[in-house]
């Protein structure tokens, strides 16, 4: 299911969020521990493990994060397909537009 | 007081005795029948007189939930260090180990987390070398 566009504003408006995006852009399939680890580690980001994972129900609820149970673990993927949204509504590419 | 022995959890003394000895490379230092289980502990045969390694049958359910919930957001039950964990990832890698997270360094360290196959993951991990100047 499409999320609604505002959904993925909400979701890219926290820094917190944004470095989540940054780290999973480098890797996909985090699970929680890792993402809290290189939040702290690259970002200086110290949130406590329950906050980032209500960061990543927001994501997940934008359908820019989504969630993957492979065995016993439970690993995290970046979508960036709902982004497309945004530039179909304000065109990258928009004829007659000043240089 | 002094801290002498830690302890893992495992699912199966044989079973991780096996593991932890053959594959990780941890050497046997006690191990007293009692009863349905035994007193099992390890060493690194690089600090045979160091901190042992307790493993600990996790029959109580409540261990299991712990573990369970640990196991699924990837968090590690205990950490060991090594001096290249790259080296060690490749060389548990060719032995089968499943790791949860290949060698990433960050904040001075580069760490890796992988599966014990005895209901844990385990966390290795090495200081970065200083840079020079």
């Amino acid at each position: 299911m499409v999320a609604a566009v505002g959904d993925v504003f909400k979701a890219l408006a926290d820094p917190t969020r944004r470095a989540i995006l940054d780290e999973l852009q480098e890797r996909d399939g985090q699970t929680l521990f890792e993402l809290c680890t290189r939040l702290v580690g690259r970002h200086g980001l110290g949130s406590s493990r329950q906050a980032v994972s209500q960061h990543l129900d927001v994501l997940e609820a934008a359908g820019l994060v989504r969630t993957r149970r492979q065995g016993r673990y439970k690993f995290h993927d970046l979508d960036t397909s709902p982004l497309r949204a945004v530039t179909e509504r304000w065109r990258l590419d928009r004829r007659g537009a000043n240089p | 007081m002094r801290i002498t022995v830690t302890s893992v959890l495992v699912d199966d003394q044989e079973k991780a005795l096996r593991f932890y000895t053959e594959v990780l490379g941890f050497a046997k230092k006690t191990e007293i029948p009692l009863g349905e289980h035994r007193w099992l502990t390890l060493v690194s045969p690089q600090d045979p007189d160091g901190v042992e390694l307790a493993l600990e049958p996790d029959e109580h359910h409540g261990a299991q939930a712990f573990k369970r919930t640990l196991v699924e957001d990837g968090i590690p039950y205990t950490m060991f260090s090594v001096e290249d964990v790259q080296a060690e990832h490749d060389r548990l890698t060719g032995l089968g180990v499943v790791f949860t997270q290949p060698p990433t360094e960050m904040g001075g360290m580069t760490t890796a987390v992988l599966d014990d196959t005895c209901g844990n993951l385990l966390m290795i991990a090495a200081m970065q070398p200083a840079a020079d100047g």
